[in-house]
């Protein structure tokens, strides 16, 4: 097992920190997130341009032929500066299901696309409620002369209100299955939602009788599986970046600013916070680290990485954010500061893929308890 | 082959020597017999090359890198191996010497280590001075052809079994309280040296308070250099860090998750969410400490040590043992409160909950460590020192009004 990383990955992510660095410091981040969109779509194509949406795509589908600790370094990137992005959805959930799936067409079809950036993907699978229904929920699919239709509602779409292509797991008489759903199709309703973390967006879509293209997989629910533990790895890896960057913040501002006569890092009330979040984050990279090598290289403990990177990660993200509005007193408090942002970003992450207590019950019926 | 090849090669002859050579359980031996056993064991493992795998072949060691120390540790985690006597020599005071002895004292003491021949106590902590050793008031004198010492340490582990410690002393109290320490080899069994045994929170008496009384040492036993002694000292504390931080707790400990998932069975409540739920919980803190440990191992192996970051893991460590008292705890209900005198699985859950303070405290307290973190990693700023630059003689010391010595 590696968990350390190779010079190329750390190249790698000095090539995405700097690219971010630049095109996405915090003031384009605000501009991002307050736009329509909700993205900024040169910066998406820009990252395109860069080859680091399809880290995970084979060579002969367009992809990188890399891997998921690749993946993860650049989703920590993301996670660093709060790059509004639908890499989450696309690069991420999309990608992994059409991956999972045995449908080669599609595979051929969209994946190269969706590597170029020039096709936007997302997943639909949550109705609400506690973390993903393996039978598909209450979204049914059904077959009319030779092509099928979908009906119901799906909640928490990343992406949802944009997105070109929704990838919707939904119930069929015969048991769950994947469909693909074009934005413009008929009898399909999307809603953006207001979301507690402005800088991710997300959407409820609603199907009536929505044309939709059955996606073949041998094993659909098996694939569901696959796809939420890549996905927890991934939106483990974004919160170690966030984690991280609210802790140098606290750091920084603890070392500038004075009160009563001294710089408040002196004080250890506030310098013990930062060490606590510091260990926080030594653990959680180490944590995720061994998540992303699994995912490469051992899919038989995935589930139980998987498992451990959320109930590990999630919260104590949490606890750091709370930390860095708290240590920059009235001044974390306001709008201004980007304290804020890491505080919803990490609450709303701890909360996206099912709750911590989902995620430690998770974890205990992977360990067998 | 492989360095990976290598490693594999190296663990599988640690497996199968340590499952032909380890003891079975101490339960029912008298003291003696257990030291006894000790030192045989220690002197096994020298024998079959497993003694010192760090340590340069000149002085008997092995001259292997971190990583076959690493794989050892994992291995032996694995047995319950009576190494509890050499731990602090093996640990803490032979790599002292190995990095500042003189060569005399290195071939006088590190074989004799290494062969389970001598015991060795590290005498540092006095009533006055513990997270700040040092303001630390034993004395050390010279006269014509060495030193006199006087004066107390307390809380000194294995001081009952050891024949020689690594005392640090005050040579010069005229300087500020870091410039004027000296470390010093110590016969422990010179007349001058009394051991007393200091019962812990646990009922047990696993260290000491240990007088000094006009004790002589002679010129050669100084470690390092006169008045360098806070060096040695950090260089030692550096050698605990890593020594506390390479072991692992052995897979049998009462509150590891294992243990607990056990517990939890036992008492009929492995079902219940909230219980599910904490197991899980305390699963995680004990793998991401193990990951972050297994980290820093690789980075050491691929020549990054792990510097203050070993305080790290002996915060986790502390952390996560309070974690476990308290999963524990609720799984063992009103077992934890009274039991059957003949319960051996009560009284060792019992025992957990009342040593778990230990490593809180021992080997730097949390909030040294936090402040280690803070101050070395992060670079936060130090709190204003009153006592930094004075001399020593003009300091207060521990719960005294005023200090200083002599
Ligand atoms: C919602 C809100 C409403 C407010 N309304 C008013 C108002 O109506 N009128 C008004 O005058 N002010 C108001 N304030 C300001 C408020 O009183 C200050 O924000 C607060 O006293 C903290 O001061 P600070 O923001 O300068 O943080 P700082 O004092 O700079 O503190 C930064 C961090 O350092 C810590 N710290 C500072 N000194 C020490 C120390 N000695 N020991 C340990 N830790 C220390 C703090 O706990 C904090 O975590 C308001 C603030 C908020 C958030
Ligand atoms: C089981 C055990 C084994 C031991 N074995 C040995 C041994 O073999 N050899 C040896 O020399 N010593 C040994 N010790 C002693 C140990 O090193 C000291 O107990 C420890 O360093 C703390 O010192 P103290 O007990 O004097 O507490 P103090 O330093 O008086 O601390 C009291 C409290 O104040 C806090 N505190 C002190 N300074 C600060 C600060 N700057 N900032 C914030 N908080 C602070 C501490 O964290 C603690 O909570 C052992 C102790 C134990 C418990």
């Amino acid at each position: 097992m590696k968990l350390v990383l190779e010079p190329e990955q750390q190249e790698l992510r000095s090539t995405v920190r700097k690219f971010l660095a630049d095109r996405s410091p915090s003031a384009k981040v605000r501009e991002a997130m307050a736009s329509d969109r909700g993205y900024d779509a040169r910066v998406w194509n820009q990252m395109a341009g860069l080859g680091v949406l399809g880290l995970v795509v084979p060579d002969e589908l367009g992809g990188a032929g890399a891997g998921q600790v690749e993946r993860a370094v650049v989703l920590e990137e993301l996670g660093r500066v709060l790059t509004p992005s639908p890499f989450l959805a696309s690069a991420v959930l999309a990608t992994d299901a059409l991956l999972a799936l045995d449908d080669d067409a599609a595979r051929t079809e969209l994946l190269p696309r969706l590597a170029t950036g020039e096709l936007v993907g997302t997943v639909a699978v949550a109705e609400g409620g506690a973390g993903w229904d393996r039978q598909g929920g209450a979204t049914t699919a059904t077959a009319r002369r030779g092509s099928w239709e979908l009906a119901g509602t799906k909640t928490l779409v990343l992406t949802g209100d944009t997105a070109d292509l929704v990838l919707v797991y939904a119930r069929t008489p015969d048991g769950p299955g994947w469909f693909a759903v074009d934005a413009d199709a008929s009898g399909l309703t999307r809603r953006a939602l207001t979301g507690l973390d402005p800088t991710r967006r997300l959407a409820r879509l609603t199907f009536d009788a929505t044309p939709a293209r059955a996606l073949a997989s041998a094993d659909p629910a098996a694939a569901l599986d696959l796809v939420a533990d890549l996905a927890a790895v991934a939106l483990a890896a974004e919160q170690v970046g966030g984690l991280q960057r609210a802790m140098e913040l606290t750091v920084d501002y603890a070392k500038v600013r004075v009160q009563f006569g001294r710089l408040i890092g002196s004080y250890q009330a506030v310098k013990h916070g930062c060490a606590d979040m510091y260990s926080a984050w030594e653990h959680a990279v180490s944590v995720l680290r061994y998540a992303a090598w699994v995912a490469d290289h051992d899919r038989a403990e995935l589930p139980l990485a998987a498992a451990l990177a959320q109930t590990y990660i999630g919260p104590a993200y949490f606890a750091a954010a709370t930390g860095t509005v708290q240590y920059h007193g009235g001044v974390g408090y306001t709008w201004e500061h980007d304290a804020h942002l890491y505080y919803k970003r990490a609450k709303s992450s701890e909360l996206l893929f099912g709750g911590p207590a989902l995620h430690r019950t998770r974890l205990a019926d992977r360990l067998g308890v | 082959m492989t360095l990976v090849d290598a490693t594999q090669d190296y663990r599988s002859s640690v497996r199968a020597w340590l499952t032909a050579h380890a003891p079975g359980p101490a339960a029912g031996l008298t003291p003696d017999e257990q030291l006894r056993r000790a030192r045989e064991f220690q002197a096994a493992l020298y024998a079959a090359g497993y003694a010192g795998i760090t340590w340069p072949t000149e002085v008997g060691g092995q001259g292997l890198g971190t990583a076959e120390q690493q794989v050892f540790s994992e291995e032996a985690a694995e047995f319950e191996l009576p190494t509890y006597p050499f731990i602090i020599g093996m640990g803490m005071c032979g790599p002292t010497i190995v990095d500042l002895g003189t060569p005399e004292q290195k071939q006088r003491s590190l074989p004799k280590l290494l062969r389970g021949e001598e015991i060795w106590c590290q005498l540092f902590s006095e009533p006055g001075a513990g997270s700040d050793v040092a303001s630390l008031q034993t004395r050390a004198v010279r006269d014509e052809d060495g030193w006199v010492v006087n004066g107390q340490k307390v809380w000194t582990t294995n001081a009952q079994w050891a024949d020689y410690g690594a005392l640090l002393a005050r040579t010069d109290p005229d300087r500020p309280k870091h410039a004027g320490l000296t470390m010093f080899i110590v016969d422990m069994r010179d007349p001058g040296v009394t051991v007393r045994p200091l019962k812990d929170m646990s009922g047990r008496a696993p260290f000491n308070e240990v007088y000094f009384d006009d004790v002589r040492i002679p010129e050669d036993a100084v470690i390092g250099e006169v008045n360098r002694g806070w060096q040695a000292a950090v260089t030692m504390l550096g050698h605990e860090r890593v020594s506390i931080g390479a072991t692992r707790r052995p897979r049998s400990n009462p509150l590891e998750f294992a243990s607990l998932v056990e517990l939890a069975r036992h008492e009929g409540v492995a079902a219940e969410p909230t219980q599910r739920e904490r197991l899980a919980e305390l699963y995680a803190h004990e793998r991401a400490l193990e990951l972050f440990n297994a980290r820093m191992r690789q980075e050491a192996a691929a020549g990054n040590p792990p510097g203050a970051r070993g305080s790290v893991a002996k915060l986790a460590g502390a952390l996560l043992l309070r974690r476990a008292i308290e999963t524990a705890s609720e799984l063992g209900g009103a077992d934890a409160v009274a039991w059957d005198p003949d319960d051996a699985r009560a009284a060792e859950l019992a025992l957990g909950i009342n040593s778990a303070p230990a490593s809180s405290i021992a080997g730097g307290t949390n909030e040294v460590q936090r402040n280690i973190i803070g101050e070395r990693i992060l670079g936060l700023p130090k709190e204003p020192q009153v006592d930094r630059d004075l001399p020593f003689r003009e300091l207060k010391i521990g719960t005294q009004r005023q200090g200083g010595v002599g």
